[in-house]
């Protein structure tokens, strides 16, 4: 370090300082982390619960003659990740219908744009899923899986039109006229300059909207759709592990989760080199 | 100095926005060829005018005719109108997910739908005309506002208009790079291209104007020849507007 000609400014406070030092910081999670494992495990063993880990790993996975096989509980998270990855595809593709509708400056799409919002909305997710089971299913003919896609989807749908129109909004007007100015079409405009620019305003909100749909995703349970959180369901009622395998079941979902993050955030920072 | 044939021709043009009146009562044509350079105080409506010229603003009440076309709101004839007028902008508005080349054959291969290797032939042509053609595979961020300027009127030549429309072009610019910029555009007056030129560069309006307009208060003030419209301005206002422009 070179030898600076400048005073020193003054330090804060020592209070501020021991605070936000790092073994102080670490100290504190570490004692919040173990006072509410510990009153979990005290609680548990007060009602002489029984506790059986050992039998857990059966259902994650196994070996057989047959070799190396996964478990219930990773065949119920593949269930999972492609009843998302369904609801997701669908829910963009209404979402971009409902936000284009809203930005097209038309009276009519606004107002239905508009109150498709306010009905998605204001519709709790649970209440949903039975109209579309109960409701919906019989009257258009679509079975308990179909009506799962289709309750996440038009569910998440409506907020994602909202990130979409708000990643379009972001992009600058100066790009709609630049791109009217060399003569292109609205639908030119957006398919070349306005969507390949918003993607990375878009990106941050829409992980969390792909993770809170994964995690919605657990509601289908109810309607006995096969997925990880009804195979968790079945596996309490064979082994009566409540515990441990709610335990297991929370993980994973965490670790699903994390996993989309972390990889998005990495897409992120290299989606902003270019610009 | 070229035909005597209007290419732009606005009669009686008036433009509100809301209750502001921006353009009042505007007549002016533009002749095949001619070098036409607007000045006027900011909010004189010179900026709205021109974007009137390319269906970018659309004006109230009045007839426009840009190169044969009626110039109206719901015109179904807007694309081609504006693949006939280009236009450079005062903040370059060049697209930043694109390379430069990629912003230039963008409009010769979706509008034009040339194929890839003619824009491309296209594209290294003008950038060789502005003189950066060793820029062509760097992204506008990595540019200086002069050469964003130099790619941004590249990108308005790829599509081979015949009018050219350029509003403040060297305003958004450091005073360094507004040179290498007017120098560009003073080369193309040779290309017998129909220019019209919002500035407040007034060397550069000497040299190349055919015609010099002021305007004030959404209002034509004064059209003259630049020998006439320097020296000898018929109007008191242009002269101080001059005199204030010309002074630093």
């Amino acid at each position: 370090m070179p030898a600076l000609k400048g005073a020193e400014l003054p330090r804060p406070p020592a209070f501020q300082r021991v605070l936000n030092s790092v073994p102080v910081a670490v100290a504190i999670y570490i004692a919040v982390i173990y006072l509410i494992v510990w009153s979990a495990y005290a609680g548990a063993q007060n009602m002489g619960y029984n506790w059986q880990w050992s039998r857990v790993p059966q259902y994650l996975y196994s070996f057989t003659d047959d070799g190396f096989q996964l478990g219930e509980i990773f065949i119920g998270l593949g269930a999972t990740i492609q009843l998302s990855v369904l609801s997701f595809a669908l829910a963009t593709l209404i979402g971009l219908g409902v936000a284009l509708l809203r930005l097209s400056g038309l009276v009519v799409g606004k107002a239905v744009a508009i109150g498709f919002l306010e009905l998605i909305r204001n519709i709790p997710l649970l209440v949903l899923l039975y109209l579309f089971y109960y409701v919906l299913g019989p009257i258009f003919g679509f079975d308990r899986y179909w009506a799962s896609v289709l309750t996440l989807a038009v569910f998440h749908s409506a907020l994602i039109s909202e990130i979409l129109r708000a990643g379009i909004n972001a992009v600058p007007k100066g790009q709609w006229e630049a791109a009217s100015s060399i003569g292109m079409t609205t639908a030119q405009t957006y398919r070349y300059i306005v969507l390949p620019q918003s993607i990375r305003f878009m990106l941050p909100p829409m992980t969390g909207e792909v993770v809170h749909l994964i995690k919605s995703s657990a509601i289908v349970s109810v309607i006995a759709v096969a997925e990880l959180t009804t195979i968790g369901r079945n596996i309490i009622s064979d082994t009566f592990m409540s515990f441990e395998i709610w335990f297991t079941v929370a993980v994973v979902y965490m670790v699903v989760t994390l996993i989309l993050s972390v990889g998005v955030s990495y897409l992120e920072r290299r989606y902003a080199v270019d610009q | 100095m070229s035909t005597a044939e209007p290419i732009i021709q606005a009669t009686h043009l008036d433009k509100f926005y809301d209750d502001f009146h921006a353009l009042k009562d505007v007549n002016i044509s533009v002749r095949r060829g001619e070098k036409m350079v607007i000045c006027g105080p900011s909010g004189s409506g010179k900026s709205t005018l021109i974007r009137c010229f390319n269906g970018l603003e659309w004006h109230s009440s009045g007839t426009l005719t840009v190169d044969g076309l009626e110039v109206y709101e719901g015109s179904k004839d807007v694309l081609k109108l504006r693949q006939e007028v280009g236009m450079v902008f005062q903040q370059f508005n060049l697209f930043p997910h694109l390379t430069v080349l990629e912003n230039l054959t963008i409009g010769p291969m979706k509008v034009r739908k040339l194929d890839r290797a003619k824009a491309e032939e296209l594209a290294r042509h003008y950038l060789d005309r502005v003189h950066i053609p060793e820029q062509a595979d760097k992204y506008p961020i990595q540019l200086s506002g002069g050469q964003q300027q130099r790619v941004a009127i590249a990108r308005s030549l790829c599509m081979e208009s015949r009018i050219m429309l350029f509003d403040e072009p060297t305003s958004a610019l450091d005073p360094e790079m507004i040179h290498e910029v007017l120098e560009v555009m003073a080369e193309l007056v040779d290309t017998g291209k129909t220019m019209v030129v919002v500035t407040h560069e007034m060397g550069f309006a000497r040299k190349v104007a055919d015609t010099m307009v002021f305007m004030e208060e959404g209002r034509i003030v004064e059209v003259a020849p630049p020998e006439t419209f320097f020296t000898n301005p018929a109007s008191a206002r242009c002269r101080t507007f001059l005199d204030q422009i010309l002074a630093h």
